[in-house]
């Protein structure tokens, strides 16, 4: 049937901020589905709050509205532009559960808005536990034993009937919130509460526990004539038990015969269609018995998901894309093949290689939470690989993490698990619990001698795949034996077959890197390019998405056009995110029309960039100096972009220069002269620029010493920092000794044999008060330089600039500060012969302005300012860093004058707390935040009212505020005590808060005990009690255990939104404010970015 | 003779003997012998072409390639395969072992298996015998470490092509694959029969009788026959249609089966005397026959459909079905128009996936609709052969 033409106008709603269990798979989705439903002539309307997605620029859909996702605000969208239908489907559950949300709301039906690509009574039942859990059983399927609670009570006697050990899942929440597992009534307990709270129906489901059992995952096509296809089959290393999205997993399948793979395959058809998804992808989460088979279903997504984006990267099948066609009208066996062109998608995708995709966790920012996975997922971020065979692909996964390791062990890292470092008992005991480091202590267990089936017992991991380790062990003592110079080609290939990288020969050798590089060429082992097909060779590809193997031929087409290869910004992690995503794939999209051959790098599935469609070629390999390299061999670029994708590329800068291609824009020796501190010192000298003053330290004392110059209160942290790791703010000498000492053992310094003369910390006067500025400039070849937007941060400095709210344009500079800052970006632009983009932070105190960092590459406010201004800046540096200049831009219509639509944009940060309860929220100098949003108006308080409510902060009409302000931040918490309570909310504070407000003549309505006092109802009551709407808590010093810990955590388990700098607190009075000045608006990017021409330097 | 069944421990230590795999048109694959390695000595023993029977030249045959994922036991005991080395496009083979249940036929055909990567280690709770043991012990050497997808690319610009692999030099490989007549002209399917008449399934409680003619029949037809309530007696495929009738059937059914359909000795004038007289369902070669019993033309595809994920159209209905394909061979449409009509085609490249007869009760289709290995979408072929049964019956 072809494509519908009763529909005109389709709403697509997006998954809003990159947070935990829901990242930038969906910007992939989204930006597909947008791609797609326009170039089949639909007018699309996008809705989503994340400004760092491709799907969000404002060529992508005829309206786009960066504006919070919820009921009234979405409900606006549509009384204004009138969609036919809405696609919730691509928008992670964000989108489903807010679709729903739409329609129980009676607003789909009011404005006769069509639900397409999903019905209500099929998100119902593959959403509701019990509802799914019926459905099941109808069909003849085995589900775990289990009952629905919504009360504390009702678990009880559920779980009576069930017995341990359980898991409990609340209902309507995304990637497994809320989720546990319990042995015992205590802890069954602990876990009802949090998931009754977690779930927005308050309703848990709790069933027997699978425990070890294997686990497997089908995604499956559905069209509305009821063709069924499964486009990949996924295969958990880690057993059940382990969140599949912290689980390593591979595609496709490797353990089931085909008779069980086929029943599996027939539960899935079944289940899909007695749930009902109408069209487009869903996928199937099966657990089996590794003693019997016995199979049980345990979860459908009748939605695209973080598996589809796997599937989709491990297949080539482009779930997305086909999901979207099929939702208007058309069937699996009409719509092509992409990448054979001649056959239909109505197929089976078969692979000739296999994929492993391993999490990336952020547990060094959290470290309160434990490190153990379980069934709530954690991870921030992932990598994929692909190899021709399993050993392959996971050693470059595990390379491709990017957390120090050159696979799986034999390397440096793997001095951890040695005989000196651990007790081999210990090792095995530890191997028994998930965490991040597990596959590292199971290779190393191995190595050690433990045998498989001791491991299998206590790991539950398949003992195939653990065979598969011992053959990469076993290879390894081979090649200890045979020493480099015994090599021969046979050797070679063995081990490379293997997926050893040079790396792990270099250190297993104890030779020069480079002389294994030029042995193995020497031999004649260099790695051959395959094709990833969706059909095994079967048919021609006419797609370049490549990855390296060692096999006999490669398929690189030949080439015809000057190759720009650009380099990913790898697994997201947090401080680097979708943000650098966002400026490849921009560089991708200017540079091909420009003339060039692009060719990306990356090895994140859940990106854009690794979309076939972003790039000229795409190559899914591992960002290290090796495989950079070898690409680059094998494409011979003119330019290789080392500075979009953060530090990932940019640390393998000097690398690639010296292995002869010549970098894309700024120079690395540039790029060092701003991050050495010393010589950026002197350059600020030079340049007469002041700093903050301080100095470099390795010792205690001499940080001491300069504390004692510079005076407290000071900012220790790493020479080499990334999202701000390590950093803090300290006020005496003890808090400097304690956090010298921590500097110099913990993290990956401390791995690395701690401080050095070479590897020295920080130690900076801290600005406290000033406020935060942050500048992305571009300087071309004939210098000139595009300042593309300053931005006021929120926070006051201190706070890491990605976790502060910023605002453009700047709300308090005067344009004296504006001048100053703009003529120091223009210097340091010019002193460091910047080519391309260059990021600057300052802090602007009393009136004069300290530079406090200079980066000379994309930041992470790329993709805000071009949001918020019209003016592409990622696609403007991506030109420039190939030589073209801003005139010649200008006169090609890509630079434009920003826009004045008379608006305001605001940033702001969000935070995976509700993953970490144990971890205080206090904002600081490291980073923490997973993602942002952006809230876009016409005063600074409504577009900041907007960014609190798309971040989940939902600041409240009504209701009472809870403040507990520090002493130094008291004088300014009356002002916004009056506020608060001119607002209309009462107020609820401590005693000494409340006695400096009372004497001020502002009415306190309630008085409560410090948290621990042994008299009267505390703060943490009273949240508990859902007493409290807002919560305004200022961290006294630095004892982040102090009280305000526990009321923070506190206002993080009850979802009350909680601020923790008067500066917010104080923006989020003025939006309150400019929310009684009328109904909140909505207006689509492109009308701002066409309301008019503001002055380029904002 | 006894069994000349000869183990090697198929362990870490097992040797590694390199090896070549050489095509007739000279391209060359390097990997490892592994599977069954018969030895010099007792070269008469290993079945394959004169000049081959020595580790020099362990296997050779027509090679092409599966893109199956998943059913590699299945694949390799199907009698289908005769006359051929199969290529797995997957690189692990091997991983979930072998177990009794899923072999297609007690003896195997299959003159050699061609692998990326032999699992040393299989892991599945079925599993009561490694893959190594079981190429052992069916005969069937292997060759592994060769860049399958190299050599699919190859099959797939060049067709099904002759090759061998041993220890042998070049020219010694490249003249034995040459030696091999490939499948073309060679009646595989009366190889592979069974002699004698055999019983299957539910026995006296079938509702309906049904004779299977055996052209290399498969288990996993037995069984969906048997599912639908068949008695099931498989004869020779040298049985004439009067010793069928004979029998008394409610209908026939012509199996899969190996090689070039024209050269079946006798299997048309059988079909065509059952025609008419009983129902008559084909499966892949079954179908070939079927469609030369009514004056059709068969024609060898480049390199055939070996795979387990083949869109196929019902054209009746629209229904998109991923179907399980194994052969070389295909039905002409445009020669038994009149006869037939076309009910089934393949959607990658339009060729005839099934028919039906259109004067007497009698239907095929190419693929294979019992799956093993493969997706169940198409079994609902065997409920319409009761259904015609029962018709014709009434």
């Amino acid at each position: 049937m072809p494509k519908r033409t009763d529909i005109h106008t389709i709403m697509v709603i997006g998954s809003g901020p990159i947070i935990i269990g829901q990242a930038c798979e969906f910007d992939y989705s989204g930006t597909q589905a947008c791609k797609v439903l326009r170039a089949e002539g639909y007018r699309v309307v996008l809705v989503n709050s994340n400004p760092a997605t491709i799907m969000t620029d404002p060529e992508f859909a005829d309206a786009t509205y960066i504006e919070p996702l919820d009921v009234p605000t979405v409900t606006r969208v549509i009384e204004r532009e009138r969609p036919d239908a809405l696609l919730p489907t691509i928008g992670g559950q964000t989108a489903l559960n807010l679709a729903v949300a739409l329609h129980e709301a009676g607003v789909l039906e009011r404005y006769g808005v069509e639900l397409i690509g999903a019905n209500i009574e099929a998100i119902h039942t593959a959403e509701d536990r019990q509802k799914f859990h019926d459905a099941m059983v109808e069909i003849g399927l085995d589900v775990p034993r289990s009952g629905i609670a919504h009360t504390l009570d009702e678990a009880m006697s559920v779980v009576a009937d069930i017995g341990y050990p359980v898991m409990v899942r609340p209902s309507f929440i995304m990637g497994g919130g809320g989720t546990g597992i319990a042995h015992d009534d205590e802890h069954f307990v602990e876990i009802i509460v949090r998931g009754l709270a977690a779930s927005p129906i308050h309703e848990v489901l709790v069933e027997q526990s699978v425990y070890g059992w294997k686990e497997f995952e089908l995604e499956l096509m559905r069209d509305h004539a009821d063709n069924v296809v499964v486009v990949c089959s996924i295969e958990n290393v880690d057993p059940m038990g382990v969140h599949t999205g912290d689980s390593i997993t591979v595609a496709p399948a490797q353990t089931l015969t085909d008779v069980e793979y086929q029943r599996m395959r027939d539960a899935a058809f079944a289940c899909i269609r007695r749930i009902g998804v109408d069209t487009g992808g869903s996928n199937i989460q099966f657990a089996v018995n590794p003693v019997n088979g016995e199979m049980i279903v345990i979860e459908m997504n009748p939605r695209v998901s973080r598996s589809s984006a796997l599937a989709s990267k491990a297949t080539g099948f482009p779930i997305a894309k086909i999901a979207a066609k099929l939702a208007v009208g058309y069937t699996l066996d009409e719509i092509p093949n992409d990448i054979t062109r001649l056959t239909p998608a109505s197929f089976e995708p078969v692979i000739d290689y296999v994929v492993t995709k391993i999490p990336r966790w952020a547990f060094e920012k959290f470290p309160d939470a434990s490190g153990v996975l379980g069934t709530q997922m954690q991870s921030v971020g992932e990598a994929m690989a692909i190899g021709r065979t399993f050993a392959e692909s996971l050693q470059k996964a595990m390379r491709s993490l990017e957390t120090g390791r050159a696979g799986l062990n034999c390397d440096p890292g793997e001095i951890a698990y040695d005989e000196e470092t651990i007790d081999i008992d210990e090792l095995v005991r530890r191997c028994a619990i998930p965490t991040p480091d597990r596959l590292f202590q199971v290779g190393a267990a191995i190595r050690r001698g433990v045998p498989l089936e001791r491991l299998h017992s206590l790991t539950f991991i398949d003992p195939w795949f653990l065979d598969q380790m011992l053959q990469i062990v076993e290879e390894r003592h081979r090649l200890e034996a045979v020493t480099l110079a015994g090599m021969r080609r046979a050797d070679w290939r063995r081990a490379k077959r293997l997926g050893f990288s040079d790396a792990q020969l270099t250190y297993l050798w104890g030779v020069d890197a480079e002389d294994v590089r030029s042995a193995r060429t020497a031999a004649g082992v260099l790695p051959t390019y395959k094709t990833v097909d969706t059909c095994a060779a079967e048919f021609a590809a006419s797609t370049p998405y490549h990855y390296s193997t060692w096999e006999d031929t490669d398929e690189i087409a030949p080439i015809a056009k000057p190759v720009v290869v650009i380099l990913g910004a790898g697994p997201n992690r947090i401080g680097q995110g979708i943000e650098f995503d966002y400026c490849c794939v921009h560089a991708a999209f200017t540079l091909s029309d420009a003339g060039f051959e692009t060719v990306m790098v990356n090895c994140n599935p859940e990106t854009v960039s690794t979309d076939y469609d972003t790039s000229d070629r795409l190559f899914f390999e591992p960002l290290t100096d090796e495989d950079v390299r070898n690409v680059c061999e094998r494409l011979q670029p003119v330019g290789v972009v080392v500075s979009l994708g953060g530090q990932t590329p940019l640390k393998l800068a000097h690398a690639i220069e010296r292995a002869g291609f010549p970098i894309a824009g700024t120079s690395p020796a540039s790029i060092d002269r701003a991050e050495d501190r010393e010589r950026f010192n002197e350059l600020c000298d030079t340049l007469g620029i002041p700093q903050p003053p301080g100095g470099t330290a390795s010792t205690v004392e001499a940080a001491i010493d300069i504390a004692g110059r510079i005076g407290y209160p000071v900012l220790v942290r790493p020479s080499y920092v990334l999202g701000g790791r390590a950093m803090r703010i300290v006020y005496d000498d003890a808090g400097l000794r304690s956090a010298m000492h921590e500097l110099g053992t913990a993290g990956s310094l401390g791995r690395e044999g701690g401080l050095s003369a070479e590897r020295p910390a920080l130690v900076d006067r801290f600005l406290e008060d000033a406020i935060e500025v942050d500048v992305d400039a571009i300087r071309d070849v004939t210098g000139e330089v595009l300042v593309g937007g300053i931005m006021e941060h929120i926070e006051e400095a201190g706070v890491h600039s990605g976790d502060s709210a910023c605002v453009i344009p700047p709300p308090t500079l005067g344009h004296e500060v504006l001048a100053v800052i703009e003529a120091h970006t223009r210097r340091f632009a010019h002193a460091l012969e910047v080519k391309g983009l260059i990021n600057i932070q300052f802090a602007v105190k009393d009136g004069s302005v300290f530079v406090i960092e200079v980066n000379p590459r994309a930041s992470r406010t790329v993709p805000f300012v071009a949001k918020a201004t019209g003016v592409p800046l990622a696609k403007i540096a991506a030109r420039v860093m190939m030589n073209a200049t801003l005139e010649q831009l200008r006169a090609e219509g890509l630079l434009i004058p920003p826009a004045n639509g008379g608006h305001i944009a605001v940033k702001e940060a969000v935070l995976p707390f509700n993953r970490f309860p144990d971890s205080d929220t206090l904002l600081g100098p490291e980073m923490r935040s997973t993602g942002e949003v952006m809230g876009i108006d016409r005063t600074f308080g409504r577009a900041f009212a907007k960014s609190q409510a798309a971040a989940g902060n939902h600041l409240p009409a009504k209701g009472s505020v809870f403040l507990s302000l520090a002493d130094r931040d008291k004088p300014a918490g009356l002002v916004l005590g009056r506020r608060f309570s001119d607002l209309g909310l009462d107020i609820v504070a401590t005693a000494g808060t409340a006695k400096a407000l009372q004497e001020a003549g502002i009415t306190v309505t309630a008085v409560v005990a410090k948290v621990g006092e042994a008299d009267g109802e505390d703060a943490v009551d009273l949240i508990a009690a859902g007493q409290i709407d807002l919560v305004v808590n200022t961290p006294r010093g630095d004892g982040p255990r102090a009280d305000g810990g526990h009321i923070r955590r506190a206002a993080v388990r009850y979802g009350v939104a909680c601020l923790t700098t008067v500066a917010a607190a104080l923006a989020a009075a003025a939006g309150l404010e400019d929310a009684l000045m009328g109904e909140m608006t909505v207006t689509p990017l492109q009308e701002y970015h066409r309301g008019g021409q503001l002055r380029l330097d904002l | 003779m006894s069994s000349v069944t000869r183990y090697t421990p198929s362990t870490q230590s097992a040797r590694i003997v390199p090896g070549q795999l050489v095509l007739a048109d000279g391209e060359t694959f390097e990997g490892e012998l592994c599977g069954w390695l018969p030895d010099d000595e007792r070269a008469d023993e290993v079945p394959g072409p004169a000049d081959g029977r020595s580790l020099t030249v362990a296997g050779v045959g027509e090679v092409v390639f599966n893109t199956a994922l998943s059913g590699y036991q299945e694949i390799l005991t199907d009698p289908s395969y005769a006359g051929q080395i199969v290529t797995f496009t997957y690189p692990h083979i091997g991983n979930y072992g072998t177990n009794a249940d899923d072999d297609e036929a007690s003896r195997t055909h299959v003159r050699g298996a061609i692998v990326r990567d032999l699992a040393r280690a299989p892991s599945n709770w079925r599993s009561t015998e490694s893959l190594t043991h079981f190429l052992e012990r069916h005969r069937i050497p292997a060759i592994t470490g060769i860049d399958t997808r190299r050599l699919t690319r190859h099959l797939r610009d060049a067709g099904a092509i002759p090759g061998a692999f041993g220890t042998g030099h070049v020219a010694t490989l490249r003249a034995a694959a040459q030696a091999d007549g490939g499948t073309d002209g060679r009646d595989l399917a009366s190889l592979v029969s069974t002699t004698v008449p055999y019983r299957s399934g539910a026995g006296a409680d079938g509702r309906l009788r049904v004779v299977a003619v055996d052209y290399g029949i498969k288990r996993t037809i037995l069984r969906h026959l048997t599912r639908v309530g068949c008695d099931v007696e498989v004869v020779p495929s040298a049985m004439t249609a009067a010793e069928i009738l004979a029998r008394a059937p409610d209908g026939v059914f012509l199996s899969n089966g190996p090689g070039d359909p024209a050269a079946v000795a006798g299997a048309v004038s059988t079909i065509e005397g059952l025609l008419g007289e009983v129902p008559v369902f084909g499966i892949c070669l079954g179908h070939q026959l079927l469609s030369r019993a009514i004056g059709g033309r068969t024609y060898k595809l480049p390199f055939g459909h070996h795979g387990g994920n083949h869109p196929v159209s019902h054209l009746a209905s629209g229904r998109v079905e991923v179907t399980a394909q194994n052969h070389n061979y295909c039905v002409d449409p445009d020669s038994i128009t009149g006869r037939a009509v076309v009910t089934h085609l393949n959607l990658n490249d339009h060729t005839v996936e099934g028919m039906r007869v259109t004067d007497v009760p009698a239907f095929s289709v190419q693929y294979h609709p019992e799956a093993g290995p493969g997706p169940h979408d198409a079994a609902y072929l065997f409920d319409e052969f009761v259904e015609l049964m029962t018709i014709n019956k009434a």
